[in-house]
């Protein structure tokens, strides 16, 4: 493919945000009918590196050439006009609107110039529906009542209602079953077949080997290798050149007595029809109980439901013995739980608040008396959460939204210290985190837990389950399938439990 | 504790220490500039009254009416800045503060003197309060569908009250505090008032468990409730501080003109939002401050003067007031975007 000039190719791309250089000379260049997988970590670049390519970034920099052709994207429709195509990972549907009407915003049929065509419009998007392999997905639908899976394929019958040449996904798989993944692999085969350059990014090596061609890695804001092979390079080199370093992972030792003691938490027969099915465990004090399943086998929905933040259909939840109110969460942070939910900023932090305001936030009543809050005592009982936890930097006084992901999930973790909470509830504990600060966050929670904590984890990453955790639970459709010390399962065989009986084995 | 393999140094912690002072610094820094800016706009109104009508404007006897004025739509902003903190909105305030004026005013009431008619007025604000609370939090209404529910309801049973016709006072006591008599240190009792509700606002916003639970609830309400706050609960009380603030307004409004009337606080509901989004409030809820809102007030009550003494009309006062809403937004937009 080398003599024919590149369908993109993008050089010395720099763009800066206040305070920090997000893209740092990025040079891109990507043929037709590739798939050019871009491998970086969280903040590495990627996100605005494809914003810039759909126009909806302008570099401070560098040039992007299309068919040879010096092009400026100065806006998402001047990308679009060219022929380039964005699924972003946050699906950008209008959720009041038909399957049909989102398929075709901006661009519909329309008679005599401003009456819309519906019945030309449901037609071409049943047929594109049916191109992508989903032809039980009714135009007409409203697109808020479709499941993640099929949103997503609306917003590939979307790009692909344009002429489009290159398409970029942003992490496409993140949010589907493997025979789901499956699909869109096809679907990406079938493109590529037709001279569509595929731009993807995705976490997941595997998926980059199966279906890549080439692989660009960026790492700070740069591209450090350009055009690997994705088929032949190995996995230690591209994990060393995202993270400069060759082990992705550091877990702290566990201790080595077993924790002993009555279960501080105990969760009898929960279950919520339609999310997970009747589930019984216990946490002891000093006790990790991580909780491995796939995307939509009820991890997320577990937790919140033992929170209080769902009300179960049956079973209950127990604190030292004693039950708590279901479908509350103030019972449950007054019996001594605290939640680290998986959205941070949406769902933990409040993002125009300083570090000690957020950690203090739980705990206000006891730095005020008759609602009167003492500021020392709460601002010095914030610094020494902080500072337990090492967040850095140590000031309690700047705004959360400063922080690194890692420290925002330490502020989070600083607020249940703070209250003194016994059980304490991981939902994706690193996601967001760079690989760096992962090891830190895994030490302290493994410390917390040697202060005599209960964690119930859960993750979508094994690995992590894996090494943080002391038991492990396997989760398959909402349902328990294995229950077994940490130490005595490996990855493939997590895989293979939660995979099992799936049509993608 | 555990010996854990030495943890690496966190790569990204490069985001703060980029921005050469401290983002703390700048948020400082920030707030002072919105004060003074806006104490900056109101020393050219003061001047442009000192320089347009000499004698009239700054004579003590127009500088108390200036204060009057404000002190009663002060009031109701004050209320208002808390609820549109905590991501509300009440439109229904100036129909409340009508409703409270008219039921305060009555002759029933009225035979019960001072105490009938400040308690009635209170208890009528704190009621509409109750019901825009209860059918927000627990009723699960969006704020301005309830409020303005409560704003044709309120407006309807106040005209109802009054049948159309203004009833005047004749309890002394109310009457002698709008009097010359009254004043302590050549300050109104009125002015007072406002002034004690502001530096109570101020102190709940800035200093009790109340405005901080306000704030979490108007920044992220899901974050507020995940981390035990009764966001419920918490709204139900900052629709109840409006009403309260509403009740307070309408007996100074009766002071102020010695009758109550089905069209008073005509519009208030505009003014108190136009006042807190110019001191800097959030319409979206999570920042705003009680001085800014005060100093909004002031600068319309100011302009109101000032046109007035120079003989324009209304109509020109209310084009100035949306070309200064949109003026004072945009710069504040601007101080937000370069910092």
């Amino acid at each position: 493919m080398a003599p024919e000039p590149p369908l993109l190719s993008m050089s010395g791309i720099t763009k800066s945000f206040p305070g920090v250089r997000a893209l740092d000379g990025v040079d891109l260049d990507v043929q037709a009918g590739e798939v050019h997988c871009l491998l970086g970590q969280n903040g590495a670049g990627k996100s605005t590196l494809i914003k810039v390519l759909a126009g909806a970034h302008q570099p401070d920099t560098g040039t992007i050439r299309w068919r040879s052709d010096e092009v400026v994207l100065r806006s998402p429709i001047a990308a679009m006009r060219l022929g380039i195509a964005t699924i972003y990972q946050e699906l950008d549907l209008v959720e009041h609107l038909s399957v049909a009407e989102n398929v075709h915003l901006g661009h519909e049929p329309t008679t005599a110039g401003f009456v819309v065509r519906g019945k030309a419009a449901r037609e071409s998007t049943a047929q594109l529906l049916k191109r992508l392999g989903h032809p039980e997905i009714d135009p007409g639908r409203l697109v808020g009542d479709l499941s993640a899976a099929h949103q997503q394929i609306v917003s590939m019958a979307r790009a692909l209602s344009h002429d489009v040449r290159l398409i970029v996904m942003d992490e496409p798989s993140a949010a589907l079953d493997p025979d789901e993944v499956d699909n869109l692999f096809r679907i990406v085969e079938d493109l590529t077949a037709d001279g569509v350059a595929v731009v993807y990014i995705s976490h997941r090596l595997e998926e980059i080997r199966r279906i890549g061609d080439r692989v660009t890695v960026l790492k700070d804001g740069r591209a450090v290798a350009r055009g690997l092979p994705a088929k032949s390079t190995p996995t230690s080199e591209v994990v060393a050149l995202m993270t400069g370093r060759n082990v992705e992972y550091v877990f702290p030792e566990r201790p080595a007595a077993a924790p002993q003691g009555e279960p501080v938490l105990t969760v009898e027969g929960l279950s919520r029809a339609g999310e997970f099915a009747p589930l019984d465990l216990q946490v002891r004090p000093g006790e990790i109980v991580g909780l491995a399943g796939l995307v939509g086998s009820g991890r997320s929905e577990i937790l919140e439901t033992v929170y209080g933040a769902r009300k179960p259909d049956t079973g209950r939840v127990l604190v030292d013995g004693k039950p708590l109110k279901p479908g509350s969460v103030r019972a449950a942070v007054a019996a001594g739980l605290g939640l680290a939910p998986e959205e941070r900023k949406a769902q933990a932090l409040l993002m125009l608040e300083s570090v000690t305001r957020n950690v203090s936030v739980s705990s206000m009543s006891r730095f005020a008396t008759a609602g009167w809050i003492d500021r020392g005592a709460e601002s010095g009982a914030a610094r020494a959460a902080v500072r337990e936890l090492s967040l850095r930097p140590d000031n309690p006084d700047v705004p959360v939204r400063t922080l690194s992901g890692g420290n925002q999930q330490k502020a989070v973790l600083a607020r249940w210290l703070l209250r003194g909470c016994r059980v304490l509830l991981l939902d994706e504990p690193t996601r967001g985190v760079d690989v760096g600060a992962r090891a830190e966050l895994y030490a302290v929670v493994r410390r917390l837990a040697d202060e005599g904590l209960a964690v119930l984890l859960v993750s979508s990453e094994v690995p992590e389950v894996l090494g943080l955790a002391d038991r492990v639970l396997v989760l398959r459709e909402g349902t328990v399938v294995h229950t077994a010390p940490a130490r005595e399962l490996d990855e493939h065989r997590v895989l293979d439990l939660v995979m099992e009986g799936s049509p993608a084995s | 504790m555990t010996q854990h393999a030495s943890p690496p140094r966190d790569s990204t912690d490069k985001v703060p220490s980029a921005a050469e002072t401290p983002a703390w610094r700048a948020v400082l820094f920030r707030a002072d500039v919105r004060t003074l800016s806006l104490l900056g706009v109101l020393a050219v109104l003061i001047l442009i009254g000192g320089v347009t009508k000499p004698d009239e404007f700054l004579d003590t006897r127009n500088l108390q009416l200036v204060l009057t004025q404000a002190s009663v739509i002060g009031v109701v902003t004050v209320g208002m800045t808390f609820v549109i903190i905590s991501g509300g909105i009440d439109l229904s305030v100036g129909a409340i503060v009508a409703l409270a004026s008219v039921w305060a005013t009555t002759v029933a009431t009225q035979e019960f003197g001072f105490g009938g008619i400040l308690f009635t007025a209170v208890a009528v604000g704190v009621g509409c309060g109750l019901v825009n609370g209860v059918l927000i939090a627990y009723g699960g209404m969006v704020p301005f569908i309830a409020t303005l529910a409560m704003l044709a309801s309120a407006r309807g049973l106040a005209l109802q009250i009054t049948d159309g016709r203004t009833q005047v006072v004749t309890v002394d006591g109310v009457l002698d505090l709008g009097e010359r008599d009254s004043y302590i240190l050549g300050i109104p009792p009125l002015v007072l008032v406002f002034a004690a509700v502001t530096l109570i606002g101020w102190l709940v916003l800035n200093r009790t468990t109340f405005g901080r639970r306000t704030v979490a609830v108007g920044g992220n309400a899901e974050a507020a409730r995940l981390a035990g706050i009764d966001v419920r609960r918490q709204r139900l009380y900052l629709y109840l501080l409006s009403g309260l603030c509403c009740g307070i307004a309408a007996f100074l409004l009766i002071v102020l003109a010695g009758s109550g009337q089905n069209t008073n606080g005509n519009l208030y509901e505009l003014d108190a939002i136009a006042a807190a989004i110019i001191g800097g409030t959030l319409l979206t809820g999570g920042r705003g401050t009680i001085v800014g809102s005060v100093l909004g007030v002031l600068i319309f009550t100011t302009i109101t003067n000032i046109f007035a003494l120079n003989n324009l009309q209304s109509d020109v006062q209310q084009i100035a007031k949306g070309a200064i809403i949109v003026a004072a937004v945009l710069v504040q937009r601007r101080t937000a975007s370069t910092t």
